[in-house]
């Protein structure tokens, strides 16, 4: 009997895996690993610093590898796309690597204002497992601590996302999700003022997530159900020699879609993004914002092209109603808005819908426009967030916008640069704003997408609104007399400000640069 | 279609083995009602009401979770120490990567005193 099985059993190669190709990624993963040592075993008063250096030099050393394996000649030599390692889990081509850049200088930064520690003694709990108000948590804040779990957890969310747009199988791509959600899910729960909004931003992110893992998950199955396989190269084959009934193969599509648009957060699968946005501690939301939303749009760019390559006009009406809803909802709604950080949640509900534009294109172009657009708008919105972290009351942040009424004349650095991100998103010309906004336009122009822009420049004038009362509020109206006090940054905050600022500046006024890098990073689009 | 009659004949004794329970324990056992007995969830004894709004420990939850952990630990190492000769040098370092990825995980556990009981 076992003679027979053993004959039956096919023979196995010896797997191998491309260490160097994976370094970036193993880098991030091994320091998050160091990490959680560190917090094992290093002295409380150490842990802070050595957990920073251990962070910041490790994503440094990541783009360091990156760039080295981008620039590498055999990788790509003889004109080839890039390659497919670990067994064809992991793709290893120039948008993956672009994207991986974006993600880890976008943590980089984002990381900077984690560690932000001067104007309280964190933004995060001293510990997490008390009870909002109780004597332990008292006992907690006086005792001056907070967690220093949070370094190795971004890292561990960090390595997810550079995983999430690399993995050439959707179950890889479903481990890297969940790598990257799970971490983020404790993440939001960890502020420690206004622990209850935390708390309940945690829970609902942590069951809408789990929600939409699971249509992913649902949506793998059928993908499988359908090709045989769940590498993306394998279902572009049986999708592309499909003659028979395609149930199995659409409804795979519908499943991993809403699965990737909730990650992103495009209407109708927006709902959490502004009750996690303001309830989590702000650095954690600039991190969110920026990191995740690049890396489930790469990972939504190398699904659909890869996998739904020859599919486009099966997919693409489906697309184009999400990224007309998304466009057009998240820009009304974020009129009505009282609190800033829901305001830059729903516009960032909005921005998602300008690349959904890019997406939908399914082209050169359009890769490498919605890749620009990540980079441009990733760096402001971490700017922007930074901005919101310096502006306190007593209970902490100063979220509502009727505190922020007067600020221009209190503080006209501050609010200037507020304003200055602000303009950005709104995309006026001479902003990185601007030139992404165009170039992701002029792609889905060029691929039949007009109407498309037609209703994005609409939203864009629609969301202009809510950012213009912003800043005729901050400028132009009184102060009041209790109003917040806006605390002088440290080092890192105002490095955070200052790199946002600077590219959002640099990006506008001469976009060439990084638009012929996206644009060479696209050239050949994914690996196959 | 062979290799599938061992599974259905396993699959065959499951199922009478179920049924044959509940038909001989129904028909041979004494019946004896009583209110612990008609409880949703019995188990012997009648439950107690917990005062609404106190918190109680569950300390066990961190065991349960460690104990999954080398659950799953095992469940890899099986296939690894029937192959791993023709895995090689490959196998091993990828397994001792694995196994020392989760020995970081008990360090911390321990050290951060989710070991003790009290």
């Amino acid at each position: 009997m076992t003679g027979s099985f053993a004959a039956l059993a096919p023979v196995i190669p010896t797997p191998h895996i491309e260490y160097g190709q994976l370094s970036p990624m193993l880098l991030v993963f091994g320091a998050a690993i160091v990490g959680v040592l560190v917090e094992a075993f290093a002295p409380r008063s150490l842990r802070r610093s050595l957990h920073l250096a251990l962070t910041l030099g490790s994503l440094a050393g990541a783009f360091v590898l990156t760039i080295v394996i981008a620039t590498s000649s055999t990788l790509f030599a003889g004109g080839s796309a890039g390659h497919i390692a670990a067994m064809g889990a992991v793709a290893v081509d120039r948008p993956t690597l672009f994207i991986q850049g974006t993600i880890l200088v976008l943590a980089f930064i984002s990381v900077l204002l984690i560690a932000e520690s001067s104007h309280d003694v964190s933004a995060f709990a001293a510990q997490a497992a008390a009870v909002p108000g109780s004597p332990e948590e008292r006992e907690g804040l006086l005792a001056g601590i907070s967690h220093t779990e949070v370094y190795p957890l971004t890292l561990f969310a960090i390595g997810g996302m550079l995983l999430f747009p690399a993995s050439n199988d959707l179950l890889t791509m479903f481990v890297a999700l969940e790598v990257l959600s799970l971490p983020l899910y404790l993440l939001s729960g960890l502020a420690r003022r206004r622990r209850l909004l935390s708390q309940e931003a945690a829970m609902k992110y942590f069951l809408l997530g789990a929600f939409s893992s699971a249509f992913f998950l649902f949506g793998i199955a059928m993908l499988y159900g359908f090709s045989g396989s769940v590498k993306l190269g394998a279902i572009a084959a049986a999708a592309s020699g499909n003659t028979a009934s395609s149930v199995l193969l659409y409804a795979g599509i519908a499943l991993i879609g809403v699965g990737l648009l909730f990650k992103i957060g495009a209407v109708p699968f927006q709902s959490w993004k502004p009750d996690v946005y303001q309830g989590s501690p702000t650095p954690v939301t600039a991190l969110m914002a920026s990191c995740t939303l690049v890396s489930a749009f790469g990972a939504l760019l190398r699904v659909f092209y890869v996998a739904f390559g020859q599919l486009t006009w099966d997919w693409r009406p489906a697309m184009w109603a999400v990224a007309i809803v998304t466009m057009l909802g998240g820009a009304i709604i974020a009129i009505t808005q009282t609190d800033v950080k829901r305001l830059l949640a729903y516009s960032s509900i909005a921005q998602a819908g300008y690349i959904l534009t890019g997406v939908i294109a399914a082209t050169t172009a359009g890769l490498s426009s919605s890749m620009f657009y990540l980079a441009a708008y990733g760096i402001a919105t971490i700017g922007a967030f930074a901005i919101v972290t310096l502006i306190r009351d007593p209970g902490g942040e100063a979220g509502h916008l009727s505190s922020w009424a007067g600020l221009g004349k209190r503080s006209p650095l501050v609010a200037g640069t507020f304003a200055f991100f602000l303009i950005a998103f709104a995309g006026i010309p001479l902003t990185s704003g601007f030139s992404s906004k165009f170039a992701v336009f002029q792609a889905a122009a060029a691929s039949g997408g007009l109407p498309l822009v037609i209703i994005g420049v609409i939203s864009s004038a629609i969301i202009a609104f809510p950012y213009v009362r912003v800043i005729v509020l901050m400028f132009f109206s009184e102060p009041a007399p209790d109003g917040p006090i806006v605390v002088r940054p440290s080092a890192y905050t105002s490095l955070a400000v200052g790199v946002g600022v600077l590219a959002t500046l640099v990006l506008g006024f001469i976009p060439e640069p990084l638009l012929r890098l996206a644009h060479d990073a696209a050239a050949q689009l994914f690996v196959r | 279609m062979s290799y599938y009659v061992p599974v259905i004949v396993l699959g065959g004794l499951a199922a009478f083995f179920a049924i044959f329970s509940l038909v001989m324990g129904a028909l041979s056992g004494p019946k004896r009602w009583n209110r612990a007995k008609l409880e949703a969830y019995e188990c012997g004894i009648e439950p107690t009401r917990q005062p609404a709004g106190i918190r109680f420990p569950v300390k066990y939850y961190l065991t349960a979770m460690l104990f999954i952990v080398f659950d799953i630990e095992i469940i890899f190492l099986y296939p690894w120490a029937v192959a791993f000769d023709r895995l090689g040098v490959f196998g091993l370092v990828e397994m001792v990567t694995f196994v020392a990825t989760v020995l970081v995980a008990y360090a911390y556990v321990w050290r951060r005193g989710g070991l003790e009981w009290d």
